[in-house]
């Protein structure tokens, strides 16, 4: 087992010989095997059905995660991905034929996956479980061998990872490393296949300079301001209560895709703030400090990140509803803002917290300049009946994920590719897309010996360019002279 | 020195990209069928200028660059609007009423860097990929190959949106200045060298990049029963070798692997196909400058690769030519086999048996392309399965170039992300799913406050238990899991 002992340091030296012991078990060929895969897909879907108490354990003294939360967003999704990649590892792992082009006939083509190799996966502390077993799901499925560096600010998930993980699979070739700085430093300086990232944009720029020494290819799952523009032609009950469970119940709105803030309409935003309090206050209660259906705010560190943002001049008179802290216990309550200014803290930077600004326009078309102006989100939810606005937000807003009348729900979705864009990311996975993250899609051309195109060569005469020119632009008649004609 | 007129062009290019207008099919249909017009028109011109940089004999110039740009344009223009559809998404039942797609949009304002031996394919390759996808462009022609990118200057803003579609010229200080700026994209052909100098500018913005590199490509040559098949393959060594930019292709055949005991009559074979298609210098390229030509000879200085050549050798500095050359077996730790020679010397080297040619390659850096002149399935099964590389090719070489149905790209030293055909669509989109939900059924149970039985339900729903999810509904199921009592 890797990782800080009490006298040992996780430093360069056992960094290098970590890779080089995945090296040697992934060049052995071990990893490749459909046998090897699918047995530690079962190992891992073992560990969440064996384990799931530890993990909602661990998961609570994290973040004070409700249970619920720990199943439907983490146990069960990771559950999912496991089951969903053995059902399909056999189909994914077969070569692809496809057409060869007309030009290079006669010919066959295919698409062979490959695994890249040895793979390291960097997790978040958010969803501390599914975070790290997601990406390391596709790193398996693919045929690497793989490290996963578990978050620190998680630190009963990363310790669970560390203890339980070498039972369940291989150890030879999946390999767990906790730590924090030094820890992660000292793995991006080892040359790696490909490097899997989930965290916040300012690491992931270490990360790919990092990765740019050795031409490592990476995926970076980072963040942003996933807005939520409401029209008024909604069914407002319901609506609400998505952008409210989208919002408090992932995380306590410390979630990449939970909704950042609102734009709704000047005319309408008093109707859809009474209708955020209703709701809040049926969720959480009066009391929703109290609540124990909501995740607490990680760490100090994080939770003065949210409360400068309450507190800053000209954004604390905002607060219509909640704002109610608790620095020893860490919790926010669900905080609603109105107008905030766009200048401030909390309008510039990811939210990452139970903390909602509504924005209000004069109308909604206004609301893309808004949404511009600020860099591409990892999702963007608009909640309208309104055919062509709905239109509209699509062609207008570049994000990772657009999802129409709901939040969040998309990431739980196998077949639609999850991953950010500009400031949000780089790459996607989930489903089939985590086996293609972690393959490499080698192309197979094969050509038979009949049928030489002898106007390829020199001494090239005009003859010769005729027939490459109709070679090119599909012609038979020169397809059959190239094939037969001898020079 | 900062240009200030640089920023200035290229935030002309956002500001165009940011108005919309290279976003519907109309204006990409008409770039693109500009740019085909460009290729007919200047046909000659451009066949010129590949002499002028390279040597490039017209016809090489015409079916490597200009006839390939030609055939891209056409399979563009032909599937533009199928690549520009959303794709449909089939979802499962539990995520009903949701329908769902994924819709390809572009990323923005993207940068094109481009070689300097293919420089008119290298450059408007990707450039086609950027403009089907509905990006703004700029593109930095390599400055080694001055008239190319003279050309490319001067005629791409007579004939395409020259708001939106940029050519930036000049050498490592316009392009270390480019690299300082916002790009959604970077596409870099070239060295690894200059890739990770590309790769690290771009993680300073958190840009996306393909890497186009190169790496020693070897052809496994097996023995061929037939003796048309023996000549049909050497023919196409030889065409991989020395037919393409004389050698200084990135997927050029490199060096070859044969048994030793068939290496003297693949020399003679390949001394007799050089005689054939090679006797007429006019009919092959030159080395593209003097530096490049020093470094070749300078392979060559080595005794114990001199003394391994057995054919050809001689050199023209005034030309910057050097004559197709072969060596047999060359030490392996001499720069001719460390380095990829992007030339036209041709090292084989002999192995005892042709199986060992994947433990050989295995231990070398995965290059761009293997090629495997072989009809013996076995072997094309352990290259397939024990070798790595962007791609392979057997019994042929250079061609998967041309075929569009495959991805073109490295991996591993010889570079990442795929173009040519539909995968430059891509490698220029971001793939942004979009799933529409209703607001009719809704589930309650997804809703706080949480308790045991709004958990059941989940659980059966997860499992797909549909029957356990409505016993559980209307109350019928026992509820056989209890939440932990620290929840409460």
């Amino acid at each position: 087992m890797e990782g800080k002992t009490s006298n040992e340091v996780f430093n360069r030296e056992k960094a290098e010989a970590t890779v080089k012991e995945l090296r040697q078990s992934f060049r052995a060929g071990k990893t490749k095997t459909y046998e090897w895969r699918a047995a530690q897909l079962e190992g891992i879907a073992r560990l969440i059905k064996e384990k799931e108490s530890e993990i909602t354990q661990a998961l609570r003294s994290d973040l004070a995660k409700p249970e619920m939360e720990s199943y439907l967003h983490e146990i069960s999704l990771a559950k999912s991905a496991c089951l969903f990649a053995l059902k399909n590892l056999k189909k994914w792992m077969k070569p692809e034929k496809v057409p060869a082009a007309i030009t290079t006939f006669p010919s066959s083509a295919q698409i062979v996956s490959e695994p890249l190799g040895v793979v390291l996966v960097i997790s978040a502390w958010n969803y501390p479980f599914l975070l790290s077993i997601d990406p390391v799901i596709g790193a398996i499925v693919a045929g690497n061998a793989v490290v996963l560096k578990p978050s620190e600010i998680a630190p009963a998930t990363s310790e669970l990872f560390a203890k339980i993980l070498p039972e369940y699979v291989d150890s030879s070739s999946i390999k767990v490393v906790e730590g924090g700085v030094p820890e992660t430093t000292a793995l991006l300086e080892q040359k790696w296949d490909k490097i899997f990232y989930t965290g916040n944009g300012k690491v992931g720029r270490i990360v790919m300079a990092a990765a740019a020494k050795n031409l490592t290819p990476v995926s970076l799952e980072l963040g942003g301001k996933s807005p939520v523009l409401v029209d008024s032609d909604v069914n407002l009950k319901v609506a609400v209560k998505r952008i409210a469970v989208g919002k408090w119940g992932c995380n306590n709105g410390q979630a990449c895709i939970a909704p950042d803030y609102i734009i709704t309409t000047k005319s309408f935003a008093p109707q859809l703030v009474e209708a955020l309090k209703v709701t809040l206050e049926r969720f959480y209660g009066k009391n929703p400090l109290e609540s124990a259906d909501l995740s607490r705010i990680v760490n100090l560190n994080h939770f003065k990140h949210l409360t400068d943002m309450l507190d800053e001049e000209n954004v604390s008179d905002k607060i219509v509803c909640g704002g109610q802290t608790d620095e020893k216990q860490l919790k926010i309550a669900p905080t609603l803002l109105l107008d905030v200014p766009h200048d401030s803290l909390i309008m510039k930077n990811e939210i990452f917290g139970p903390l909602l600004p509504i924005v209000t326009v004069d109308k909604l078309e206004d609301s893309f300049e808004i949404i511009n102006s600020m860099s591409k989100p990892l999702a963007a939810y608009v909640f309208t009946k309104n055919k062509k606005l709905e239109q509209e937000f699509l062609s207008n807003v570049s994000a990772g994920g657009i999802l129409v009348n709901d939040v969040a729900l998309h990431l739980a979705n196998l077949y639609l590719p999850f991953g950010g864009v500009g400031e949000s990311g780089i790459g996607a996975y989930h489903g089939k897309f985590s086996f293609d993250a972690f393959s490499h899609k080698k192309a197979v051309l094969s050509r038979g010996f009949a049928g030489e195109a002898g106007a390829r060569y020199p001494p090239y005469t005009p003859e010769k360019q005729w027939i490459l020119k109709g070679l090119i632009n599909g012609s038979i008649v020169a397809l059959f002279l190239a094939l037969f004609k001898r020079f | 020195m900062w240009d200030l007129e640089l920023d200035s062009v290229v935030a002309e290019a956002r500001t165009a990209f940011e108005s919309g207008k290279t976003r519907g099919f109309e204006w990409r249909k008409s770039q693109l069928e500009a740019l085909l017009r460009l290729l007919q028109e200047k046909e000659d011109e451009m066949c010129k200028v590949l002499e002028q940089d390279l040597g490039k004999h017209r016809v090489e110039a015409y079916r490597d660059e200009v006839g390939a740009l030609i055939k891209t344009l056409d399979n563009a223009l032909l599937n533009l609007k199928k690549w520009m559809s959303p794709e449909p998404v089939s979802l499962p039942l539990i995520a009903f009423p949701t329908v769902a797609e994924i819709v390809s949009e572009p990323l923005g304002v993207v940068l094109v860097f481009s070689s300097w031996n293919f420089p008119l394919g290298i450059a408007l390759e990707p450039l086609i990929g950027a403009i089907a996808s509905g990006n703004a462009a700029v593109l930095k022609p390599s400055e080694l190959a001055p008239a190319t990118s003279d050309l490319l200057a001067s005629e791409v803003p007579k004939y395409l949106d020259s708001e939106t579609i940029k050519v930036i010229q000049g050498g490592p200080q316009v392009a270390e200045q480019l690299l300082e700026l916002k790009w959604d994209k970077i596409f870099f052909t070239g060295s690894a060298r200059v890739g990770h100098i590309v790769m690290t500018a771009a993680a300073k913005h958190l840009t996306p990049v393909t890497l186009e590199l190169g790496g020693k490509c070897p052809a496994i040559f097996d023995s061929l029963k037939s003796p048309r098949d023996k000549k049909v393959a050497i023919e196409r060594v030889a065409g991989g070798k020395w037919g393409s930019c004389l050698g200084q292709a990135c997927i050029g055949i490199d060096y070859l692997l044969v048994e030793e005991k068939y290496a003297a009559t693949l020399v003679e074979l390949l001394k007799e196909v050089i005689k054939e298609f090679f006797s007429n210098s006019e009919h092959l390229a030159r080395i593209v400058n003097k530096h490049h030509f020093q470094r070749l000879c300078d392979l060559l200085q080595d005794q114990s690769v001199a003394d391994s050549i057995v054919h050809g050798g001689s050199v023209n500095p005034e030309k910057l030519f050097i004559e197709p050359t072969i060596l047999l077996d060359p030490p392996l730790d001499a720069e001719i086999m460390t380095e990829e020679i992007f030339g036209p010397l041709l090292p084989i080297i002999t192995l005892k048996k042709i199986e060992d040619s994947v433990k050989f390659i295995r231990a070398r850096p995965k290059p761009l392309v293997i090629y495997g002149f072989t009809n013996d399935e076995k072997l094309r099964k352990r290259i397939i399965e024990e070798t790595s590389s962007g791609c392979i090719v057997f019994n042929d070489a250079l061609i998967q170039y041309m075929c569009e149905t495959i991805p073109f790209g490295g991996v591993g030293q010889s570079g990442f992300g795929q173009y040519h055909g539909k995968f430059s669509f891509d490698n220029f989109s971001n793939r942004k799913p979009v799933a529409r939900r209703s607001f009719i059924l809704e589930l309650s149970f997804r809703y706080p406050p949480w308790n045991a039985k709004k958990f059941q339900l989940i659980r059966h729903i997860l499992h797909f238990d549909y029957f356990g999810f409505v016993l559980c509904l209307l109350g019928l199921k026992r509820q056989n899991y209890r939440f932990s009592v620290e929840c409460w």
